[in-house]
């Protein structure tokens, strides 16, 4: 749909609905001289689910909450999880703390690879690109639904979710994470069983994705080491994107704010695997939840007089307001938006590859494919040992009872970035349950003093090609943030 | 039944509405075969799936044109999540992003035109977790709301085929579920009478989550975990449903060798109407005179008690053990069976 004449010279484009996201998506675009000038990011879905949990005991934040997703369940039972362990003061057993690392660095790994093969990849294999040099083998490797690669990743996928089916009952919306660990202890066959299950997924990575071990991806380091692995291989789909992003110039395309959140991912006895915190102009820095709120001037939602810190948030839709174009709230730290999702996470971390590109170059679709697939190949080393750590006959799971009253927030990483769960108990009850999903910080909508979020951001200059009507830069870009439509507005 | 490459395919469409997608990552898990595998051998063709398919924004809704204009046949229509009617009735709490137009009026305009309608889990089935508590859009399933009939498309709604929606129930639904149901109606071998009261598939829904529980022998004694990690049968305080769910879980597997009590956890029948509102929570079993209020569906009350007072009267010492901790501390013993 477009309708030429919003102002001189300016097109405007409404883009949706936009598939192989998960949810639902609607981007409106104004265009000018075959580029984006300016972007609104909408979703179009509103449920509550911070209504529909107010009132019920808290434990049933553990049936509700992850129903916000499918694609990211396990993240939030694990975030639901630790907002309830926080209410009680009550900290996992170390059991119970590895077999959860290694349920949500399962979920983690497989949406990787979801996201890799059959939400992003398969626009490379559209029919404009049919004189690229590259096309034939993406078209055979990754044609939508079909290519060999597309159809290897699912049943690679099927594969390791066995690790849930064996941990944690069955994928998605288990209830095995709990405040105090886990519901299933592991005995040796299982360590065996989930050894050889993990064995078979790096087997078919190392054969198909990258040509190559595991260690070597984690320990790439430099952007010169990138531009080899292009030029000589291995041989794999790695190297394959790396050399469509180098003829698409995708290291230069969708730049956002370069400023990033992590709260860290999958605790360890002393440190998490990837470290929390932020990292802008300025370099590394703390997250100071203090300073987190959401503004609602362009959602869909009351309360819009001034933003709001999560425990003292409220989801009232707002469904005749004409300034709001969105049910996505605009969550701000320290009144600016940043971006989260694996390239935060490494950024944060210092994986010295993913600095090198987005100091550089500045973070892009080729900065956070590369993250991911990079912290695909480290989280997976991670899960192998956590297996070995698994101590069958020591407890699983610590019990507490359940005060009256009481606030906690559970900070967790899912795939796709930071999440956090804000709880209040009240008189035994959820008197207030308020969430931030990665998407949310990622597609939000301008705030208050107008600020676009970082899609909004990262589409400023996306060029379009002429009668194009849902230009396939905007879905390059839009895709590289892995978005969860049905995260973003629960 | 092999098909033949000559047939014609069986054309599905796939719209996701008011629920999280969980049904079709659930969906993409098939295995041995995979689910393309699957799929092709049925001779079944996605026209379009908003995980799989490559068309997007403009593409997809010419798509849709060309089904409600007769170009492309559809045989079954596909919904996963909740009909939202609200706000005020207006649809407008999900817009099908690119066309202005709620989802709902499109299901509708989709659905009088299937030769058959499927709600794929329980939040197209019945509304499901996203109508819980104060239900703030107003959510209802393609055909019931919550227990009663009625839903988006009305309870005198019938399919081209003849069916009302058949609703493959579970949040989210075994991948298996659904691909069976979508073989059986390809291969014409579903009919009304495959279909339970609530019209769930009775190949799935003519099982117990009971049947087939490795914690079977707990429950006989009535040897019950006490606290999460426990090993015992959780029905008597941990709130599990497994003697009343309408599912074949512990029998048919998730991932694996997975199922939710394989798992450690209870039960929350989640093919049921109005599972996301069991009136107490859910990891907790609401008891009566120290008796679950819940009981398996077909026994009658007074027997319970008596048959549960006899058991535990009977539990061995090694159920006794085993039942509320997180490992197996005493294994049954080995009789030497030996004759001299
Ligand atoms: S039935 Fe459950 S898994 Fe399926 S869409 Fe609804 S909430 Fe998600
Ligand atoms: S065991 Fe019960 S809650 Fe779990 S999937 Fe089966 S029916 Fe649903």
């Amino acid at each position: 749909m477009s309708d030429p004449g919003a102002s001189e010279g300016t097109t405007r484009l409404v883009v949706g609905p936009f598939n192989r996201v998960e949810g639902d998506l609607e981007v409106r675009l104004e265009l000018a001289q075959g580029r984006v000038e300016a972007a609104f990011v909408s979703s179009p879905l509103f449920r509550g689910f911070e209504r529909i949990l107010e009132g019920r005991d808290p434990r049933d934040a553990l049936v509700i909450a992850p129903r916000i997703c499918g694609i990211c369940s396990v993240s939030q039972s694990h975030a639901a999880a630790l907002a309830l362990a926080g209410v009680q003061g009550l900290v996992p057993t170390d059991n119970g703390r590895v077999a959860t690392n290694l349920i949500v660095a399962t979920e983690n790994v497989a949406d990787h690879l979801t996201h890799f093969h059959v939400f992003f990849m398969p626009d490379f294999a559209r029919a404009l690109y049919a004189e690229r040099p590259w096309f034939p083998r993406v078209e055979a490797r990754f044609k939508a639904a079909q290519g060999s690669a597309v159809r290897k990743a699912l049943e690679t996928r099927t594969t390791l979710l066995h690790v849930l089916g064996l941990l944690a009952g069955r994928w998605p919306h288990t209830l095995a994470i709990q405040p105090g660990g886990v519901t299933r202890g592991a005995d040796a066959r299982d360590k065996v069983r989930l050894a050889a299950t993990l064995g078979a997924v790096r087997r078919a990575l190392e054969e198909g994705l990258f040509g190559a071990k595991l260690e070597r991806v984690a320990e790439l380091s430099t952007r010169e080491e990138l531009d080899r692995w292009r030029a000589a291989g291995p041989e794999g789909d790695f190297r394959l994107f790396l050399d469509i992003a180098a003829d698409l110039d995708l290291g230069r395309m969708g730049r956002a704010y370069d400023r990033y959140l992590s709260y860290g991912a999958y605790p360890g006895a002393e440190m998490p695997l990837y470290a929390r915190g932020i990292f802008t102009a300025a370099g590394p820095g703390e997250v100071d939840t203090a300073a987190i709120a959401e503004d609602h001037t362009h959602a869909r939602m009351e309360h819009r007089s001034r933003p709001h810190h999560p425990f003292d948030g409220s989801t009232l839709p707002d469904a005749e307001d004409e300034t709001g174009y969105s049910w996505c709230k605009a969550p701000r730290l320290n009144g600016l938006p940043f971006e989260t999702g694996a390239v935060a996470r490494q950024m944060v971390d210092g994986q010295p590859l993913i600095r090198d590109l987005v100091l550089r170059e500045g973070g892009s679709v080729l900065a956070r494919v590369v993250a991911r697939l990079v912290e695909t190949a480290r989280t997976l080393i991670a899960m192998e040992r956590w297996v070995h750590e698994l101590t069958p006959g020591a407890p699983w799971c610590a019990q507490g009872s359940f005060p009256n009253h009481g606030r906690a927030a559970g900070l967790t990483e899912a795939a796709r970035g930071a999440l956090g769960h804000w709880l209040r108990v009240e008189n035994g009850r959820i008197a207030g349950y308020q969430i931030i999903a990665p998407t949310t910080w990622n597609f939000s909508p301008r705030d208050g003093a107008g600020m676009p979020g970082p899609l909004e951001a990262a589409l400023v200059g996306a060029p379009v090609r002429q009668g194009e009507t849902t230009p396939v830069a905007v879905q390059h870009i839009v895709r590289s943030f892995d978005p969860c439509m049905v995260c973003t507005v629960h | 039944m092999p098909v033949p490459p000559e047939a014609t395919p069986f054309n599905v469409l796939w719209i996701q509405s008011g629920g999280c997608g969980g049904c079709t990552m659930s969906m993409l898990c098939a295995e041995a075969p995979d689910l393309a595998t699957t799929l092709e051998s049925a001779n079944i063709r996605f026209l379009w799936h908003p995980t799989l398919s490559e068309e997007t924004g403009a593409e997809a809704v010419a798509l849709f044109e060309q089904v409600l204009d007769g170009t492309l046949r559809l045989d079954a229509l596909c919904v996963e999540g909740a009909m939202l009617r609200g706000p005020k009735d207006t649809g407008r709490f999900h817009i099908l992003a690119g066309t202005g137009v709620p989802t709902i009026d499109w299901v509708r305009r989709l659905a009088a035109v299937a030769e058959n309608v499927v709600a794929v889990g329980t939040c197209a089935a019945y509304g499901g977790v996203t109508a819980a508590g104060a239900n703030p859009t107003d959510a209802c399933g393609l055909q019931y709301d919550g227990r009663r009939e009625g839903g988006a498309l009305g309870a005198a709604f019938r399919s081209r085929s003849g069916l009302p929606v058949i609703n493959v129930a579970g949040c989210p639904t075994h991948p298996n579920w659904v691909t069976e149901t979508l073989m059986l109606l390809a291969a014409g071998l579903l009919g009304a009478d495959d279909l339970d009261v609530y019209r769930r598939p009775r190949f799935y829904a003519d099982h117990l989550v009971h049947h087939g529980c490795p914690r079977n022998e707990y429950y006989e004694y009535k040897a019950s975990a006490e606290k999460m990690s426990d090993l015992g049968c959780m029905m008597e305080h941990l709130g599990c449903l497994g003697t009343q769910a309408h599912a074949d879980c512990n029998t048919r597997l998730w991932n694996g060798e997975g199922s939710c009590t394989r798992g450690g956890y209870a039960c929350i029948n989640c093919t049921a109407p109005e599972f996301e509102e069991p009136g107490h929570a859910f990891v907790e079993t609401p008891k009566i005179a120290g008796f679950p209020v819940g009981l398996p569906t077909d026994m009658p009350k007074a027997w319970f008690v008596a048959l549960s007072s006899l058991a535990k009267a009977a539990t061995p010492e090694r159920l006794r053990l085993n039942a509320t901790s997180d490992h197996v501390v005493r294994p049954p013993a080995v009789r030497d069976i030996k004759r001299r």
